[in-house]
């Protein structure tokens, strides 16, 4: 999943990190995306943040990119339920006319 | 026990809340870099969703009870909701610690900011959950989590930059410079938390601040910062007595409200 | 003539076989979806501004969650983008300096001020609603992690739509400033958004190449009149009109006739010469520098604890 990598020398550059997220106690990790974070607290707390904004009870796993030797999953879903508090992200969570289609 | 004294206690939550969430919101589109522009943002949600709890419970209470003194002027007659209470109020009726209103400044000063007012909160909600008022004790227990990470995503920063570059050190000294003679007016109860605290209602403040201090001790030291032992502390928040920043905010944050009033958004 | 491993390639995208990131790609391939992934990264990120402008002003406490919840997607999507355009073998660090050095591009719209609350409505309704059906179809991209960051950031914008819509409806039920408001927006985002699907067909020389690697599902043509199509009939729902006096249903063709696009507009917009594209870049460009001593410091801590925990 890691093409060329460049290595960059800027001081101010973080590392990218591959994300891997349990959503249900029993299945496997899987890997949702990338992101970058100067430390593997950072990219836990990031990945949190960025990848389980919807859903708590996840259990999370960051490798450093450069870590990784790849072979392709097909990651079929990035589905995930929604957390009960937050409904605001929700589409029905807006009233909408019933007549009001394409939405 | 006076409803006026509990209604102060749950706005002086709320406004804790509420004015944090706003100036942590200040920074979308601006943060460092997008993966802490999403951290933030997400603190500050959280912290809009707390006030939100708080003037729920405030509004019904206010509109349960016939004799209470309408907070608001010129609202006395119709209900009082979340957004009456947000958008209607001027400076001197809101209850906010003087430390949430501070400018954003860098975002050394920030995460600063955030880590003393989380590490209050962490203690105070851990009490505040066993409140006699069982909807205080709701709201309490279902931030605690939230409030945890808070702490901890804030705690960890104050030690990056510390601990970092001389620069970001440098910028953190100075960061506790502006900050530090605001946290004393956390432990400093007012009146309606004095008269709430016997009933079991509001929290104890001299019984949360060893564990604040300890707290705040640990990470500053770790980050290589010195508490300002004996510097005057700052306070009158709680009292409505705020520095100059909160009318600037609040002239933002209500301006639609009060140029279409009786509009709903 | 193509060689064996070319065909194989074009074969794979024939039968909707994903490309995945250590495949064998035409350096072309490769070049053209950096290029597409990034500019529509910058697109989200600097697409939050106009909207983060509102957030401190935002008129109830809902309203103001919402926002900030929606800004932060936007934020998350671009992420996704990037991290997807970094598996083609280019750094996030170099995609952000090509932004502010003006060597990238963004999409136009966000160039355009945010003047009342209503244009949170309208950016949601219109700006979000071309981006979808844009989007929709790249759900199925030839390549795999743009395709799957597609699907992430689709699922996340259909509630970005219907915010926006819902700010408008609530609007246009209101007063009469308030209905004004949300007119007023509606007028000044539809042209802009209409021209969001890039050039018409026979100016775009891109496309039939795109289409056939599937990294491109319809022409710019179709998605516009679908949008428009669309859009005419939501609008009758606000009580609110497009500001376009020969937008009439048109029963041979099946879909909606509308007026001319303003070309130059757009042209001027996109080569750097619209309302707020100083502004724009100028506040990405300064978050970046603000933000460099933090990045620095948070990377020198983590040296740090890397060489205490070696000597430990």
């Amino acid at each position: 999943m890691t093409g060329t990598q460049h290595i960059s020398a800027d001081k101010s550059s973080w590392p990218l990190w591959e994300i891997f997220i349990r959503s249900k106690q029993g299945l496997d990790h899987k890997h949702v995306g990338s992101l970058h974070a100067a430390d593997a607290a950072m990219a836990i707390e990031n990945a949190r943040d960025v990848y389980t904004r919807r859903m708590e009870g996840v259990s999370i796993w960051v490798v450093e990119s450069r870590y990784i030797h790849a072979s392709n999953p097909d990651e079929a879903d990035s589905f995930y339920d929604p957390a009960n508090d937050k409904v605001y992200r929700h589409p029905t969570f807006y009233d909408l006319p019933d007549e009001l289609k394409h939405m | 026990m006076s409803d006026q004294a509990i209604i102060d206690y749950i706005l002086h939550l709320g406004d804790n809340a509420l004015i944090l969430g706003h100036r942590n919101s200040e920074w979308t589109g601006h943060g460092p870099i997008l993966e802490q522009d999403i951290a933030l943002s997400n603190i500050a949600l959280d912290l809009i969703g707390q006030a939100r709890y708080y003037y729920q419970y405030a509004s019904h209470r206010i509109n349960e009870d016939e004799q209470a003194p309408r907070p608001v002027p010129g609202h006395e007659r119709i209900p009082v909701t979340e957004d009456v209470l947000a958008y209607f109020r001027d400076a001197w009726d809101f209850r906010n610690c003087l430390l949430v209103e501070q400018g954003n400044g860098h975002w050394g000063k920030t995460v600063l900011r955030q880590f003393f007012f989380s590490a209050y909160q962490f203690e105070l909600y851990g009490v505040l959950r066993h409140s006699r008022d069982s909807q205080l004790a709701a709201i309490a227990e279902k931030s605690l989590k939230e409030v945890t990470y808070h702490l901890r995503w804030s705690g960890e920063w104050v030690i990056r930059l510390g601990d970092g570059t001389e620069e970001s050190h440098t910028r953190m000294e100075e960061a506790m410079t502006d900050l530090w003679k605001f946290t004393g007016e956390f432990f400093l109860p007012a009146d309606y938390e004095k008269t709430l605290t016997l009933p079991g209602i509001a929290v104890d403040l001299a019984t949360i601040r060893p564990a604040w201090d300890h707290k705040v001790g640990e990470v500053l030291k770790t980050a290589g910062l010195e508490k300002k032992e004996g510097e005057r502390m700052q306070k009158g928040g709680k009292q409505g007595k705020h520095t100059e920043s909160l009318g600037y905010l609040l002239a933002e944050m209500q301006f639609l409200q009060r140029a279409y009033p009786g509009c709903e958004w | 003539m193509p060689s064996a491993i070319e065909t194989g390639f074009q074969q794979k995208i024939d039968q909707d076989i994903r490309i995945e990131p250590k495949d064998w790609m035409p350096e072309a391939y490769r070049k053209t979806l950096i290029r597409q992934i990034s500019q529509h990264a910058h697109s989200e990120i600097v697409g939050m501004l106009p909207e983060a402008n509102w957030i401190t002003r935002a008129p109830s406490l809902r309203r103001k969650a919402t926002l900030i919840a929606k800004v932060q997607d936007e934020a998350g999507h671009g992420l996704y983008l990037y991290a997807a355009a970094e598996t083609l073998g280019i750094d996030r660090d170099e995609m952000i300096e090509q932004l502010h050095q003006g060597k990238a591009k963004y999409s136009s719209i966000f160039n355009y001020p945010t003047l009342t609350w209503a244009d949170m409505g309208a950016i949601g309704w219109l700006v979000d609603g071309a981006a979808i059906m844009n989007q929709v179809p790249l759900c199925r991209a030839s390549y795999g992690p743009y395709a799957r960051a597609m699907v992430r950031i689709c699922k996340e914008e259909s509630f970005h739509q219907r915010q926006g819509f819902e700010i408008l409806l609530v609007l246009s039920r209101g007063n009469e400033s308030q209905r004004r408001m949300c007119q007023d927006a509606i007028d000044r985002w539809w042209w802009p958004s209409v021209m969001m699907f890039g050039p018409n067909d026979d100016a775009s020389p891109h496309t039939a190449q795109s289409m056939q690697w599937k990294i491109k599902r319809f022409s710019n043509d179709d998605l516009r009149q679908r949008f428009i199509d669309v859009c005419t009939e939501q609008v009758k729902l606000l009580g609110m009109r497009l500001p376009d006096p020969d937008l009439v249903w048109n029963e041979a063709r099946q879909h909606y006739d509308f007026g001319p696009i303003d070309w130059n507009e757009f042209r001027d917009v996109i080569n750097g010469n619209g309302p707020c594209n100083k502004e724009r870049l100028a506040a990405r460009v300064q978050a970046h520098a603000d933000g460099a001593w933090v990045r620095e410091a948070a990377l020198a801590h983590a040296q740090k604890n890397i060489q205490r925990e070696k000597a430990a």
